[in-house]
């Protein structure tokens, strides 16, 4: 009995006067409001006009009895949990159950019982206390869901404008993908390389939503910036997975495969991280080969440990890449097997014999989708395919993509002067290294680059400008004096030119990037220099490095050839690869 | 109780039992089998006699271990697995950061 509770409003319907005047005592007494009905049809009515919290009702009523009273009730009652206690002075098993099939939820015999009147009214007002606190749960819950759902079109949008389908349509590429994939940790790139090979990232984050969905945008703005600056999917793969490790807590990873295929030469470079094999189906052979991973999954390793080699496979014109994430091998059945690689296998096979290897995905997914004995569970499956094609198909077909491959070898040259005041406090690094950076092969050198680069500009102003002699440095104190003078002289400076001049060319394969230093200043004894480099090398083998003179020889050891010119005011260096 | 830990006599090697599917499910239960030893052991057993499967975030929750027992100094042994476990951290290349046996 808890009587600090506010009183209920209880519905009361009996033809009885005496019976109906009875529990309307019993009723107030316990402190409840009473409502009177004296038929089914009045009981009706009063339901939907008072909402009352309990009913009481009698069986047998003129005009509606009580059993086609609580199927009217009931029925109109919607979510809401508005208990029926039948009142009844039947008492044989087939009546009473016959009160509860109506839609009775408890029955009260006559005559009635103050006590056990009370003890139910207070039973169900548990229950619908119980039924209520479940069903604001429930409604809770479901807005909560509606809100994640809103949350995560809203991201979505963002997503899938950073992970964006790039060349995805290309006519040579199938996939098969989620709509809401990235919050699974699915993402599938394609973007076009400025040499014209087409390259492909499947990637699949640890976890689920939007934990899954974080990693995506780094991994695709690295990827997609980085394959058009022209660098290769191994550089790619270093730099995603040095981002990931960074912004990642331990434990999220992202599995993935990246490829780089090349349509002038018919092959496909991979880098398999962590991802099931990938298959290499060749149709006219009527075969197939399949390619394991060889490496941890992005964002485990520092960069130090990071290995992010790749192997070189052929691919005869026709042939396909197939490429999934683990959901097709570990599509578990009712029986709790795993589909695995074997019946992928299977159906690889299959397709093969019945030439219909063009509808390798549908095979696949319809394989999965039987085996599950449950169809459109495939659909959260990621796989991808990419058929081999000519260059000359390739970009036939696939103009919209604003795809023109290079053809011819490129070439460019670039000359960058600086004169008098401004060589006070230059640094003309920064401005070469941006434009190497647009000759990709050049970019793995890129630190010798720039030490050549720095030591060729010192070696210009300080000899050649400021007319410092190096010898100065090769007593202890001289550096000092050295340094000293160099200061005195820089500040008074105020003529004299040095240019650097960047050429790139290409020819078959072949690249080069000639540097030219040339400075406005007297030049010095080359042969000089060649003399004591040599003697110096000598030396170097037998007691360490000479104090100076070591600009040029690091230049010399670290470019692929060093020529003097106009008397050595001018330094051309050459990288090749 | 489908993760239980065991540590030798000395405290120095703790073995950690997983039974039926290594999954998120498991996060609590995984971190708790680990960081409740005290001492700190120095080597770590991990026993899949009993596991049927692990997902990628049982492998998240290995790095999570190998991350707590020191990183490239842990000393963490993955002991017992049947083929399907196998196969997964095979693709995961975990035999680079882990003693797989």
């Amino acid at each position: 009995m808890i009587e600090h509770e506010k009183g209920l409003r209880i519905l009361i319907a009996d033809d009885s006067d005496t019976d109906r005047l009875l529990l309307q005592a019993i009723i107030k007494s316990q402190g409840h409001t009473p409502i009177l009905a004296r038929d089914g049809l009045e009981a009706v009515v009063l339901f939907q006009i008072e909402a009352p919290d309990i009913i009481l009702l009698d069986a047998l009523m003129p005009n509606m009895d009580g059993f086609d009273a609580a199927r009217h009730i009931k029925s109109n009652m919607g979510d809401n949990f508005i208990p029926i206690i039948f009142l009844t002075s039947l008492h044989d098993a087939d009546s009473l159950a016959k009160c509860l099939e109506a839609g009775g939820d408890d029955f009260l015999s006559k005559p009635y019982q103050n006590i056990i009147l009370g003890a139910k009214i207070n039973a169900f007002r548990r229950m619908q206390s119980m039924h209520n606190t479940m069903q604001a749960q429930r409604d809770q819950i479901y807005a909560n869901n509606q809100r994640l759902i809103r949350e995560q079109e809203v991201a979505k949008l963002t997503f899938d404008k950073v992970a964006h389908e790039g060349a995805l349509h290309a006519n040579n590429i199938r996939y098969s993908l989620s709509p809401m994939a990235i919050f699974n940790g699915d993402v599938l790139l394609a973007a076009v390389h400025p040499n014209g090979d087409l390259c492909v990232l499947l990637g699949d984050f640890t976890g689920h939503g939007l934990a899954a969905a974080m990693g995506a945008m780094p991994l695709s703005q690295t990827f997609y910036s980085m394959i058009a600056k022209g660098f290769s999917i191994r550089f790619v793969a270093r730099e995603i997975n040095k981002k990931l490790k960074e912004i990642l807590p331990v434990g999220v990873f992202c599995c993935s495969v990246m490829l780089q295929f090349n349509l002038y030469q018919n092959t496909v470079e991979v880098f398999n991280a962590a991802m099931p094999d990938i298959y290499l189906v060749d149709p006219k052979q009527g075969s197939f080969v399949s390619i394991a991973s060889d490496h941890l999954a992005l964002g485990i390793l520092s960069d130090q440990q990071f290995n992010n080699s790749t192997e070189v496979y052929p691919m005869e014109v026709g042939s396909k890449l197939l490429t999934f994430s683990d959901g097709v091998i570990e599509a578990e059945n009712t029986q709790g097997k795993m589909f695995g690689c074997q019946r992928v296998e299977q159906v690889i096979q299959e397709s093969l014999e019945e030439k219909t290897a063009e509808n390798l995905i549908e095979r696949l997914k319809d394989a999965i989708d039987k085996f599950m004995d449950n169809k459109g569970l495939s659909d959260d499956i990621s796989i991808a395919s990419v058929r081999m094609c000519s260059i000359d198909e390739f970009s036939l077909r696939n103009q919209l993509l604003g795809i023109k491959p290079k053809t011819k070898p490129m070439q460019w040259r670039f000359s960058y002067e600086l004169q008098g005041q401004t060589l006070r406090h230059a640094d003309p690094t920064p401005v070469i290294q941006k434009l190497i950076q647009d000759a990709p092969l050049f970019s793995t050198q890129m630190t010798n680059i720039y030490t050549v680069v720095s030591e060729l500009f010192v070696n210009a102003l300080d000899h050649g400008i400021l007319g410092l002699d190096s010898s100065l440095k090769q007593h202890e104190n001289g550096f000092k004096q050295y340094y000293a003078e160099r200061t005195r002289r820089l500040e008074a400076l105020d003529s004299g030119l040095i240019c650097f001049e960047v050429e790139y060319s290409s020819c078959q394969d072949r690249y080069s990037l000639k540097l030219t230093v040339t400075d406005s200043g007297k030049g010095f004894d080359t042969k000089d220099w060649e003399q004591s480099h040599e003697r110096s090398l000598q030396l170097a083998h037998q007691k360490g490095l000479p104090l100076s003179g070591r600009g040029l020889s690091l230049v010399k050891k670290l470019s692929d050839s060093l020529v003097f010119s106009k008397n050595g005011s001018s330094i051309e260096v050459e990288f090749k690869t | 109780m489908t993760i239980h830990a065991k540590a030798d006599a000395d405290g120095t090697e703790l073995s950690i039992f997983i039974a039926g599917r290594f999954d998120f499910s498991s996060h609590q239960e995984f971190c708790a089998a680990y960081e409740s030893a005290d001492p700190r052991p120095e080597q770590y057993i991990i026993d899949m006699t009993a596991t049927t499967y692990l997902d990628s975030s049982a492998l998240g929750m290995l790095l999570l271990l190998r991350d707590y027992a020191g990183g490239d100094h842990a000393k963490i042994s993955i002991v017992n697995c049947n083929e399907d476990v196998r196969r997964i951290l095979t693709i995961s290349n975990f035999e680079q950061l882990f003693d797989i046996q």
